[in-house]
C-alpha cells in the first residue's frame, strides 16, 4: 500500500477545501441557515408539530442529507474532474499508485469535508431550532455512511464527466429535486395516496428518513431498510467505479 | 553499458483505429541521454506515455531496469519522473507545495531539504510561496521539471522540454539535463528541434508515423548519413555551366558566383580531383573553397521524406 500517496491525495484536496473556504464551508451554511430561517422560523411558526417535533426540528435531518449528498457528489466529482481538465492527472496516472489507493484518497478527502460541512451545519441547526438526537451513534455512522457512498457516487460522476455541464447535471437535475421531493420538508403521509406511492421509488426517501429516525426515533420508513437500501447504493457504487477504472478510468487511453 | 529501458516489440493501436506505434523495439542504456526525434504525429509521445503508465499498449513489453511495466508497475513508475510536453499543472497551487504533493504521490517521505534544493537548481526557490498562475511559462516549465525530480528518480522522461521556451532558457535546460546525466540519471527526450538534440543527445531515435526508422549514436549518424558539400566561389561569375562541367552534379548559387557539389566523404573516388582538374581546363578560376558536412536535420528530413 502506497500510503504516502493516499495521504498526499488526501492533503491536496483537503487545501483545496482550505483555499475554497468560501465556496467549500460558507456557502452550504449560510444557504442551510437561510432554510432554517425562513422555513424553520418564519413558516414553520405557523405549522403544527410533526411526528411530535417542530416542524424546523423536524426538516434538520432532511436540509442536512440535502447539504450531505450535494456536497459529497460535488467535492469528489471535481476533485477528479479537475485536474483531468487541467491534464494535472497525469502525475496521478504515472505515479506507482493502484486504483484503490487513487479512490481512497480523493473519497476520503471528499467524505472529511462533507462530514465537517455536515457537523457545521448541526451546529447553525441548534441556533435556530431546539436541536435533540435521541440515537447519536446511529446518526454519525448514518453520517459517514452517507458521506462515503455519496462522495464514490460523485467520484464515478467526475471520472465520467467530460465537461462541466455533465459535471453539474447530476447534482443539479437529479440530486436536489430527489431530496425535495424525498420528504426532507414534509412527511410522505402528507401527500396524496398517489405521489405517496411513487415516493418510495425515490431512494433519498429512505435516506432521509434513515437520518429523522436517529433524530426523533420515528420516520416514515423502517430503520433498517433505510440502512439496507444505502448500503445497496453504496455496493452499487463501488462495482459503477470498479467498472469505469477496469475500463481506463474514464481518462487512460 | 547495461540496458535501463528495453522496449520490445511494441504496438499501440487506438479505439479510433489510428495506429500510433508499429513493433517498437529499442534499448535505452544506463546513464545516456537520448532523443526520440521525429514530426508531430510520429508517435514520440505515446511511446513514452506507455513507458509511465498512462496509455495501455496494445501488444508488446517494457521492461525499466528488468521490471515489467504492467506487472511490476509500482517498482518501474517510482523510478521514473516525467516532464510532460503540456504546461499542466494546477494554477492555484503554490510552488513548494505542488513539488512536495508529487514526491507524495510517488510514495516518498516529505523532504522539504530536497525540495529546497531542487527549487534552488532549478532557480525556483524565490518563487517558492507563489501561485503557478503567477509564473511564467518557462518557470512553469522549470516547476515541471522540478516535480519529475522531486522523487529522485534514476530515468527522466522529458517530452518536448524546448516546446515554447526562449533560447536562454533553452540552454539552461541543455545544462540541467547535462548535470542530470552527471549525477546518474538516464534522461529520454521527445523533440522535434534537430539542435537540440544534436546539442545534448548521446543517441538518436528516429521515429516516423509510428515506426522506428534509426537508432544511433548522434556523431556515428552524422559521419554514416551525412553527405558533405563542397563550395567554390569563382573569381567571374559563369552564365551556365561549361559544358565539361555538365557531368557533375553542380548546383550554380550566388548569380553564378559559386558552385556547390555533393559528395560521399566514405566513397573511393569523391571525384574531387577530377573536379578540380577540368573546372581548370574549362578556364574557371577558383577565389574560395570549402567543405560543409551535413547536419542532423538536413539526415532527419531526408529520413522522413522517404519515409512517405
Amino acid at each position: 500500500m502506497n500510503y504516502y500517496a493516499i495521504r498526499a491525495i488526501y492533503l491536496h484536496e483537503m487545501d483545496r477545501m482550505r483555499r475554497t473556504i468560501g465556496q467549500s464551508i460558507l456557502s452550504p451554511v449560510i444557504s442551510t441557515s437561510l432554510y432554517f430561517i425562513v422555513f424553520g422560523s418564519v413558516i414553520g411558526s405557523m405549522i403544527p408539530e410533526l411526528n411530535g417535533v417542530s416542524y424546523g426540528s423536524f426538516i434538520v435531518p432532511g436540509l442536512l442529507m440535502l447539504t450531505l449528498l450535494t456536497q459529497s457528489i460535488s467535492n469528489s466529482a471535481f476533485g477528479i474532474f479537475f485536474p483531468k481538465f487541467t491534464g494535472s492527472i497525469y502525475e496521478v496516472l504515472a505515479a506507482p499508485i493502484s486504483s484503490l489507493e487513487v479512490i481512497i484518497g480523493f473519497v476520503g478527502a471528499s467524505a472529511t469535508k462533507s462530514l465537517i460541512v455536515g457537523i457545521i451545519i448541526l451546529i447553525t441547526a441548534s441556533f435556530f431550532v431546539e436541536l435533540k438526537i435521541q440515537y447519536p451513534i446511529l446518526m454519525l455512522f448514518l453520517l459517514i455512511l452517507t458521506c462515503l457512498t455519496f462522495s464514490l457516487f460523485g467520484f464515478l460522476i467526475g471520472l465520467l464527466s467530460n465537461n462541466f455541464e455533465q459535471l453539474q447535471v447530476v447534482p443539479l437535475i437529479i440530486i436536489t429535486p430527489l431530496v425535495f421531493l424525498g420528504g426532507s420538508l414534509y412527511t410522505i403521509e402528507m401527500l396524496p395516496e398517489f405521489w405517496q406511492k411513487v415516493s418510495y421509488f425515490n431512494p433519498v426517501v429512505y435516506l432521509i428518513n434513515g437520518m429523522r429516525w436517529s433524530f426523533y426515533g420515528s420516520s416514515d420508513i423502517n430503520i433498517f431498510i433505510s440502512i439496507i437500501s444505502l448500503v445497496i447504493f453504496l455496493i452499487t457504487c463501488i462495482v459503477g467505479v470498479a467498472i469505469v477504472i477496469s475500463k481506463g478510468y474514464g481518462i487512460k487511453n | 553499458m547495461q540496458n535501463i529501458v528495453s522496449i520490445k516489440n511494441l504496438t499501440k493501436i487506438y479505439d479510433n483505429d489510428f495506429q500510433a506505434l508499429r513493433d517498437i523495439s529499442l534499448d535505452i542504456k544506463k546513464n545516456e541521454i537520448i532523443a526520440l526525434l521525429g514530426p508531430n504525429g510520429a508517435g514520440k509521445t505515446t511511446l513514452i506515455s506507455i513507458i509511465c503508465g498512462i496509455v495501455i499498449p496494445t501488444s508488446g513489453s517494457v521492461t525499466v531496469d528488468e521490471f515489467d511495466i504492467i506487472k511490476d508497475y509500482r517498482e518501474t513508475r517510482s523510478q521514473i519522473g516525467l516532464v510532460p510536453q503540456e504546461l499542466s499543472l494546477e494554477q492555484f497551487e503554490y510552488v513548494f507545495n505542488n513539488v512536495s504533493y508529487t514526491r507524495g504521490l510517488y510514495g516518498k517521505a516529505p523532504n522539504p531539504s530536497l525540495i529546497k534544493k531542487i527549487l534552488k537548481d532549478l532557480s525556483l526557490w524565490d518563487k517558492r510561496n507563489s501561485r503557478i498562475n503567477e509564473l511564467s511559462g518557462g518557470m512553469k516549465r522549470r516547476v515541471l521539471i522540478a516535480k519529475a525530480l522531486s522523487h529522485e528518480p534514476s530515468v527522466l522522461f522529458l517530452d518536448e522540454p524546448s516546446a515554447g521556451v526562449d533560447v536562454e532558457l533553452r540552454q539552461e535546460m541543455w545544462e540541467t539535463i547535462k548535470d542530470l546525466r552527471k549525477s546518474g540519471v538516464t534522461v529520454i527526450l521527445t523533440t522535434h528541434y534537430i539542435e537540440e538534440a544534436e546539442a545534448i543527445a548521446d543517441r538518436v531515435a528516429v521515429i516516423n508515423k509510428g515506426e522506428l526508422l534509426v537508432v544511433d549514436n548522434t556523431s556515428d549518424l552524422v559521419q554514416s548519413m551525412g553527405q558533405k558539400t563542397l563550395l567554390i566561389d569563382l573569381h567571374d561569375a559563369i552564365e551556365s555551366l561549361p559544358l565539361n562541367l555538365k557531368n557533375y552534379n553542380l548546383t550554380v548559387l550566388n548569380d553564378g558566383l559559386s558552385l556547390s557539389y555533393n559528395y560521399d566523404s566514405k566513397s573511393k573516388q569523391t571525384g574531387i580531383t577530377s573536379l578540380l582538374q577540368d573546372m581548370k581546363e574549362a578556364g574557371l578560376r577558383l577565389k574560395d573553397i570549402k567543405t560543409e558536412q551535413s547536419s542532423l536535420e538536413n539526415i532527419f528530413v531526408e529520413l522522413v521524406r522517404e519515409n512517405k
